[in-house]
């Protein structure tokens, strides 16, 4: 009786973990088959979820088309190459700035150490609609509008301060013996955080530059903003793909599984580190 | 020794020193921007007709609060953020309490829960706009195909029926959020206090609500503000998705203020609507970062 018991309880978590990974995955998984597929087989009614044949038609004709729709296809190249140098140079910047002064506030006792933080965490929590206006008007003065270092020196602002929370963090949880150590032998304090400090803490660098990284490559209303041509990010060409009638949907579908595989991939190979910054700080 | 030495010596020019360049671009591209916002929201500024340019005090925001469509998106966007969140920590704790049993392919499971929050949340418009798409969307062809309605529907076109769908394409996307972080709680939860609750003779629910719901509270109110906070700023899925439409009534703030700005061109009165929005949003923001900020402190 028991063990019939047992054998339906473990039955209906198997049931639920099935639904929770159906639920998950199943959106995502319909955009990758739609891309795959031929107009035709999607317009079959009723609908066959799992096509007879798969195509990379849409594909290549996102990339390579010529012609007519030649200008959608270089648009999409273009946005890729924006997001890849402003994402990375966002994230690169921000990892030297950020950990140093992670490093200060894990450290050192200076006059408003807590209190900077305190604002780091506030500035992150402002709307970015409530300084986008503003922001507008600043980069247009300074001819920075719509090019990719205007981009890059706002993306700074809302990454940093999540760079800093994650590292000081890290820092904090070295023990600080080994860099005393490091001082007495006759190394700076730069030259201790250097050779001692960064080493220890590379799996942390990692995961704060996946952090950043992701963060940059799917910011979406700052780029839509303050860009309209020359360095237009990738998130702002498929938003325009899909409010612009009359373009095939299953190009859009090629782009969005294009645009989404370098944070996917990221995210799924540094899971664990992922997972581990989440819930130390929040991070959306 | 020559002065720059002495100051790297010293800790307290030392930590300035490295934590300078961070704060001054923290501070110059969002404190500065989200002050003079706030100056610029007590001026008439419309690009089409700059005669009419003047500081007119808070007349902006007393216009604000007569101007009934943006009493509307104020009202759209807190019922969008507030049943979402409602939906994120139900469903994300109950998957996390699933995903916190013993089955096979657990570790794989749990970092499925990834994929939605890396996805790129236009992508996450574009992939629901295609699904919810009335010719050949798969969400007409699989309520058609389990017999709920028997000819496709234009979801979209209906007021109740495109808000309900923002909001699952939303709580898809932010549940796992949710879980991830429950989940790393309930592993905190030490397994001895269930075993001495159950020796007091303390049923499964009992268990559930004393211990489980109450050490995990914490936890859900910062997910919860996180997630209020989030809501309030969506932008892109409801800009793709129905554009605010049928009739506004899914226009959240975010496109208001937008159209205000950049479409009607009237700078002033639309930092006066970002201002009134940001204000309201640091409500729950203050909450939170007093509870961030408790723990660096506690550290």
């Amino acid at each position: 009786m028991r063990s019939y018991r047992r054998v339906g309880t473990r039955m209906l978590l198997y049931l639920a973990v099935l639904v929770i990974v159906v639920w998950t995955v199943a959106p995502f998984l319909w955009l990758v088959i739609s891309s795959l597929s031929y107009k035709i087989d999607l317009l079959s009614v009723p609908l066959r979820w799992i096509p007879s044949r798969i195509t990379f038609q849409n594909y290549v004709d996102l990339l390579f088309v010529r012609g007519e729709a030649n200008a959608n296809a270089s648009l999409f190249i273009l946005g890729m190459a924006n997001s890849l140098v402003v994402a990375t140079s966002a994230t690169l910047i921000c990892l030297m700035l950020g950990v140093l002064s992670a490093y200060a506030m894990a450290r050192l006792r200076f006059p408003g150490s807590r209190g900077s933080m305190l604002l780091l965490m506030t500035a992150q929590m402002l709307p970015a609609l409530a300084i986008v206006i503003p922001l507008y008007v600043l980069l247009r003065q300074m001819n920075l509008l719509d090019s990719r270092p205007g981009l890059t020196l706002v993306y700074l602002s809302f990454i940093l301060p999540l760079v800093v929370w994650l590292m000081r963090g890290y820092f904090a949880s070295i023990p600080s013996e080994l860099e005393d150590a490091a001082r007495i032998d006759g190394c700076s304090r730069l030259g201790a955080l250097w050779r001692v400090v960064l080493p220890l803490a590379a799996p942390g660098l990692v995961s704060v530059a996946v952090f950043a990284f992701i963060a940059a490559w799917n910011e979406y209303l700052f780029a839509f903003i303050l860009t309209s041509a020359d360095a237009k990010t990738v998130p702002v060409v498929i938003g325009e793909f899909s409010t612009k009638l009359g373009l095939e949907y299953l190009r859009i579908a090629a782009a969005g599984v294009l645009a989404s595989l370098p944070p996917v991939v990221l995210a799924l190979v540094f899971q664990r580190f992922i997972i581990r910054g989440l819930t130390s700080g929040a991070v959306k | 020794m020559p002065a720059w030495r002495l100051a790297l010596n010293n800790q307290h020019w030392f930590g300035l020193l490295l934590t300078a360049p961070t704060l001054i671009a923290v501070f110059g591209i969002f404190l500065i921007p989200f002050v003079s916002s706030f100056w610029l929201s007590l001026q008439r500024r419309d690009l089409p007709r700059p005669q009419t340019d003047a500081f007119v005090g808070l007349e902006n925001y007393a216009l604000l609060l007569q101007d009934p469509r943006f009493l509307n998106s104020l009202r759209v966007t807190a019922t969008f953020a507030c049943v979402s969140v409602i939906f994120e920590l139900w469903l994300g704790i109950t998957i996390a309490l699933v995903l916190n049993q013993q089955f096979r392919g657990r570790g794989f499971v749990r970092g499925l829960m990834i994929l939605p929050w890396a996805l790129p949340s236009i992508v996450n418009a574009a992939m629901w706009q295609w699904i919810y798409n009335a010719d050949y969307g798969a969400l007409n062809a699989l309520v058609t195909q389990l017999g709920m309605v028997d000819h496709y529907q234009v979801w979209l076109a209906n007021a109740r029926s495109a808000m309900a769908l923002l909001i699952l394409a939303n709580v898809w996307k932010e549940t796992p959020f949710t879980v991830l972080l429950v989940l790393a709680a309930l592993q905190g939860i030490p397994p001895d206090l269930y075993e001495a609750a159950k020796v007091d003779g303390a049923s499964l629910w009992q268990r559930f609500i004393h211990i489980t719901l109450r050490l995990l509270l914490p936890v859900v109110m910062i997910v919860g503000l996180l997630q209020i906070i989030w809501g309030f700023q969506t932008f892109e899925l409801v800009q793709i998705i129905t554009g605010g439409g049928p009739y506004s009534s899914t226009e959240v703030i975010s496109l208001r203020i937008y159209a205000q700005t950049f479409q009607s061109l009237r700078f002033g009165y639309g930092a006066a609507m970002a201002y009134l929005t940001a204000l309201i949003i640091l409500v729950p923001a203050i909450f939170y970062i007093r509870g961030a900020y408790r723990s660096i402190v506690e550290y």
